[in-house]
């Protein structure tokens, strides 16, 4: 069979993809092509490189070098408030239920750079949680949970990230969260006094805990459905009976294993709430 | 139901939504083509695409969720705020990465997508819009052979996205909209 183009780049991502995690331990194999596909390309011309073999070479034989492939594959994007509606039926409809138990835990699975992180933090601030919540933050990514801790953000942002906050039923200035500085704005670390940030990769790691609401949001557009099973469990076993789920607002439960055993209480937010 | 053989992908911004429903409105509901549809629209605009499209077509209207499979009879509409991309195996996959021409969707990314899963079984189709975005996608499609369909810019709303796609694909096809729609009607398969 004459192979073409793109079929040699397809079948050469494949072997990269195995090295990867011969190599440095991360497992690609579940992501969803066609976006490891372009994300590579754009690697490729990001750094003037003309193959994957030059890559190849690169990745292997310097470690900086792959942290910032890492970076680049994993799509870090974020926002404050993302969707306020999600937000604010947070708000009103989960955390009044979480409000009855005496320490509430969390978890944010791809938290990104923090801006979920401190979003949440305001809100459980705000209806008078904070004291008694334990936020695990986790991330694939060295580089942005290092950012997440310092939770500073581009000023520039602050006009969106305000209209987001009130959008999503906030009652306060929104700007007295935080301090502007020289083009950024660092938020009030006693927000996250209670969060613990470390590395976890949905594709490999295990269970490590178990949470009365779950945040896993526009991270499991980038896996298969094989993959996206995987963490659907994960997520099952790390969840207390009558615990929340929330996902990205396109992503479903619906296709999953898991289904069955959790309910919707707000469709068009993506909010689960786990039967028993 | 059998994969589809081939794709149709619309692009359009400013003038973008009158342009489409036009070229769709006349094909019947087992319009044996998969159609994607990637409009710009403001970024906080929820919008209610679905249901401009869904009240005025026969073919069904559907946002695209993420995983589904492209099916014949449907029009599938991009997401605000995802770049919409195609898997080898016919379904969607959604992106919320960087914005591409200042958009998300972008066209271009969608336009590219097809083209590397479909080849030159790709139908592109750029319309009215005030954007560069589309032109370097269709481009694509073009060089992977698949047809490239310009919005007559004399017609369009707004020339911007016509004249780009003109400028760098001179072999491109130039219509009218009642030709789009004629062309869109001889490729139903009974
Ligand atoms: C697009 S961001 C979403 C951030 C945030 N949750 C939001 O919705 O705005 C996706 C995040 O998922 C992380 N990620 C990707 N693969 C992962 C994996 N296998 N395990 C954990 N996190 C992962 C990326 O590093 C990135 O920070």
């Amino acid at each position: 069979m004459k192979l073409n183009n793109d079929a040699l780049f397809e079948q050469d991502v494949e072997a990269l993809i195995r090295e990867i995690h011969a190599q440095y331990g991360y497992d690609f194999s579940g992501y969803a092509r066609a976006s490891v596909y372009r994300r590579i390309k754009r690697f490729l011309s990001q750094k003037h490189l003309n193959s994957l073999d030059d890559l190849r070479k690169g990745l292997f034989s310097d470690s900086f070098f792959f942290e910032n492939f890492l970076q680049e594959v994993t799509v870090n994007v974020t926002e404050m408030f993302r969707d306020p509606t999600f937000f604010l039926s947070l708000r009103t409809n989960v955390l009044p239920i979480l409000s009855t138990y005496p320490f509430i835990k969390i978890w944010d699975a791809g938290c990104s750079t923090g801006e979920e992180l401190f979003s949440l933090a305001i809100l459980l601030k705000e209806e008078g949680l904070l004291d008694r919540t334990k936020i695990y933050a986790t991330d694939i990514n060295q580089k942005v949970l290092k950012q997440a801790k310092e939770g500073i953000f581009s000023a520039t942002n602050m006009p969106a990230y305000t209209s987001g906050y009130y959008a999503a039923g906030g009652k306060q200035e929104f700007s007295s969260y935080y301090r502007s500085n020289y083009g950024s704005a660092k938020f009030d670390s006693s927000l996250v006094k209670n969060v613990v940030i470390y590395p976890h990769n949905l594709a490999t790691d295990s269970s490590f805990n178990e949470f009365h609401l779950i945040l896993c949001r526009n991270v499991l557009i980038y896996f298969n459905r094989e993959l996206q099973e995987r963490v659907f469990r994960l997520f099952d076993e790390s969840m207390v009976s009558l615990g929340y789920l929330g996902l990205g607002k396109k992503e479903t439960l619906a296709m999953s294993g898991i289904s069955s055993n959790y309910n919707l209480v707000d469709k068009s937010n993506r909010i689960y709430r786990k039967a028993n | 139901m059998a994969a589809a053989s081939n794709v149709i992908v619309i692009g359009g911004s400013w003038g973008g939504i009158q342009a489409s429903l036009t070229i769709l409105k006349n094909l019947p509901a087992n319009y044996s083509i998969p159609i994607i549809l990637v409009l710009h629209r403001l970024r906080t605009t929820e919008g209610n695409l679905q249901e401009v499209f869904g009240k005025r077509l026969a073919l069904k209207a559907v946002e695209i969720e993420e995983k589904e499979a492209l099916l014949p009879g449907y029009v599938y509409l991009a997401p605000a705020n995802y770049h919409v991309l195609i898997e080898k195996d016919h379904t969607f996959s959604l992106d919320d990465s960087e914005l591409e021409n200042y958009s998300r969707p972008s066209i271009d990314v969608t336009f590219t997508s097809a083209a590397e899963v479909f080849k030159d079984r790709t139908i592109g189709i750029l319309l009215s819009g005030a954007s560069k975005d589309g032109s370097s996608g269709l481009k694509y499609i073009f060089e992977k052979r698949g047809t490239a369909i310009v919005q007559d810019p004399e017609e369009a709303e707004i020339d911007t996205m016509p004249l780009a796609a003109i400028h760098s694909i001179p072999g491109c096809s130039v219509l009218n909209l009642e030709q789009i729609q004629a062309f869109l009607l001889s490729l139903h398969d009974h």
